[in-house]
């Protein structure tokens, strides 16, 4: 066989790499010439190694930060994956009902960020919000602005409130593609309900589940303006996630070094998560094949 | 195991159903005998499905009674029928191993483990599994997944009739063949009750003692395949059953002689049909022979067309605008100068508005 070669070709494939290159990895970049630098001002500029890395790395703050991040992340998985599933198995399969239930549930789905920030923290106010002054009426004593456990409250329902619908709607759609005779099958072998679930429902949806868990984590892991919108970060760093510890440090602060090493092990950290999550829901798939 | 009694059975999709075609399972009064196979056999929407799942539990009839050996089960939930059912499409649990698959309805009722060990191997055995044991039950082909389905019925003791819901649809066509012997050679063996629904008639023959034959909602024959094909009840089993099916002339008959447009056709008994009634003469193209020559009552046809299909040729003659079809066995020589059409008068039948005459018995 003679081949022709022709790296002409290669030509084509100029305009993707011109794409990323500006869209991503120059951004990029630049963030990683910062975090090697440090400066007094000026534009002037001199090499810092891995000083900032180090730093970040061995931070306090960033340590608590990163612990908040996790406890955040793993509420909002262990809340929301089962309640959307449980939502899901609930819902009505015919009628008007359905399409009744689908925009209802799509709708804090369509709603911004800053919005959904805005509308709880009203809805918490203990003056004049719904659930803060009819909180405070039933003398409930609730105050996300001074209580640690109150904020984290109200930032956790917050994104249930907002995002449990995509769990639900991913985990329905999952619902809806199994044949009616499996649970015919299942009925004739005498399964349970559990077994129903546990066996056909469950290993069904399985695709979808791995889509709904890897975007709640990466979504959750990287969350900014809504908890910035009630809490801002607050009480205290109370609710400090890691983006928001990241803004205080690069805009507030100035930082630009430190932050920029805090950027890219930020970064490291959620490519790594989603990589192990992947893996291991992938790898459930194929055992025993 | 069980005889099934279909009692005064119907049942329509309709609220409130008061005309014949309300009704997608006219009234049927059928004993089905313990330890034999019967096919539903039928074209898409002619009720058998509907009859399966009244049978099977899925569907309660609007009027009438299901009875397992005499015990009246037509309000029992499925899974207290003591029945197995094979689906269209393979349903295997994903992720459980083969031999979990049929373990599945075993462990489900609470049975002991060494026990079900037994079951599953003796059943995995006699479908030829057991080297796919370990293996998950995904990963297998599709002929596989329905011995699957098929055995997680068998290992259940306690099942009293096994039935299929067009059970080799996505079964490959030389796997079919096989399969379905595999099928009628473990009935044979196991002497269950099982109930086959199917749209393909030579799924239906090969496999079922009787072949339960439905049209629009009415059980039209039930009977061997041998009466199916010398005495039709009815001309959809006349024309669905039969390669080609029989052939139908519309006639008027008195006594003894059929008129067929002017040309008198004899027929072996006598007749007795009331006016309006709208008769049809029934021949099965097995049963005409084409020559050169007229002779007395034949019919001149003329030959449009002849396939040569390997065991025998298939003559499409036309006879005053009517179609006629005649096998012509593959020794004997057709062209289109056979222009004379005989009928074999033992086996001519008439039909009343599709219904099989009777003889008149004192003729």
């Amino acid at each position: 066989m003679n081949k022709t070669w022709n790296n002409k070709a290669w030509w084509m494939v100029l305009p993707v790499v011109l794409l990323v290159a500006f869209s991503a990895v120059i951004p990029l970049m630049t963030v990683v010439n910062y975090s090697v630098q440090d400066t007094f001002g000026n534009n002037q500029f001199f090499w810092a190694g891995l000083q900032w890395f180090e730093e970040i790395v061995n931070s306090e703050r960033f340590h608590d930060a990163l612990a908040r991040q996790f406890l955040f992340s793993g509420l909002i998985l262990f809340i929301e994956i089962p309640l959307g599933i449980f939502i899901a198995m609930n819902m009505p399969t015919k009628g008007l009902a359905i399409s009744v239930c689908l925009v209802l549930m799509s709708l804090p789905l369509l709603i911004p960020w800053n919005v959904v920030g805005t509308i709880w923290q009203i809805f918490g106010r203990v003056d004049i919000g719904l659930l803060g002054a009819t909180a405070a009426k039933l003398g409930i004593d609730y105050n996300y602005t001074r209580d640690i456990g109150d904020a984290w409250f109200t930032v956790v329902i917050m994104d249930v409130w907002h995002w449990t619908s995509l769990v639900a709607l991913l985990c329905y759609a999952g619902l809806q593609s199994i044949p009616q005779a499996y649970y015919q099958a299942a009925r004739i072998d005498g399964a349970s309900q559990w077994a129903i679930f546990r066996y056909i429902q469950l290993p069904k949806m399985r695709g979808v589940l791995l889509i709904a868990v890897l975007l709640r984590f990466m979504d959750s892991f990287m969350i900014y303006t809504e908890p910035f919108v009630v809490t801002g970060g607050g009480p205290g760093n109370a609710t400090t996630f890691l983006s928001i510890d990241l803004v205080k440090m690069a805009i507030g602060q100035f930082d630009l070094g430190p932050a920029a090493a805090f950027s890219l092990v930020y970064f490291l950290i959620i490519l790594l998560l989603s990589w192990v999550f992947y893996t291991v829901m992938t790898n459930l798939d194929k055992q025993g094949q | 195991m069980a005889e099934i009694y279909l009692k005064k059975l119907a049942h329509s999709y309709l609220p409130n159903p008061h005309r014949p075609e309300d009704y997608a399972l006219k009234e049927i009064d059928q004993v089905w005998e313990d330890g034999k196979a019967y096919a539903l056999l039928g074209s898409s929407g002619c009720g058998k499905s509907t009859l399966l799942n009244i049978i099977s539990g899925l569907l309660s009839p609007s009027q009438g009674q299901v009875l397992f050996d005499g015990k009246d089960v037509t309000h029992l939930p499925t899974e207290q029928r003591h029945i197995a059912q094979v689906f269209q499409f393979p349903v295997v649990y994903d992720t459980m191993s083969v031999y979990d698959n049929l373990a599945f309805p075993l462990r489900n009722r609470k049975q002991d483990e060494a026990m079900i060990k037994a079951r599953v191997t003796e059943i995995a055995d006699m479908l030829e599994l057991s080297a796919d044991l370990k293996k998950k039950a995904r990963g297998l082909t599709a002929d596989a997944k329905q011995k699957i389905s098929l055995g997680r019925g068998l290992v259940r003791q306690d099942v009293t009739a096994i039935l299929f819901d067009e059970p080799l649809t996505v079964i490959d066509p030389h796997l079919k063949w096989l399969l379905r012997m595999q099928l009628k050679a473990l009935h044979q063996r196991l002497n269950r009750t099982m109930i086959y629904v199917t749209h393909d008639q030579t799924e239906a023959l090969t496999f079922a003692d009787q072949v339960v034959v439905m049209y629009d909602g009415y059980v039209v024959q039930i009977g061997t395949p041998q009466q199916l094909f010398e005495q039709p009840e009815h001309t959809f089993v006349g024309y669905f059953i039969g390669s080609p099916g029989m052939n139908l002339l519309p006639v008027q008959v008195d006594g003894n002689i059929a008129h067929l447009n002017g040309q008198r056709i004899p027929l072996n008994t006598h007749y007795a049909s009331k006016n309006g009634d709208h008769i049809e003469l029934g021949i099965r193209p097995e049963f005409t022979q084409l020559s050169i020559t007229e002779s007395t009552h034949s019919l001149p046809v003329t030959i449009k067309r002849i396939e040569d299909i390997g065991r025998h040729k298939i003559a499409r003659a036309d006879y005053q605008g009517k179609e006629i079809n005649i096998i012509v066995p593959e020794d004997q020589p057709v062209s289109i100068d056979y222009k004379y059409l005989t009928l074999d008068p033992n086996y001519i039948h008439l039909y009343a508005n599709g219904w099989r005459l009777k003889q008149e018995a004192a003729a």
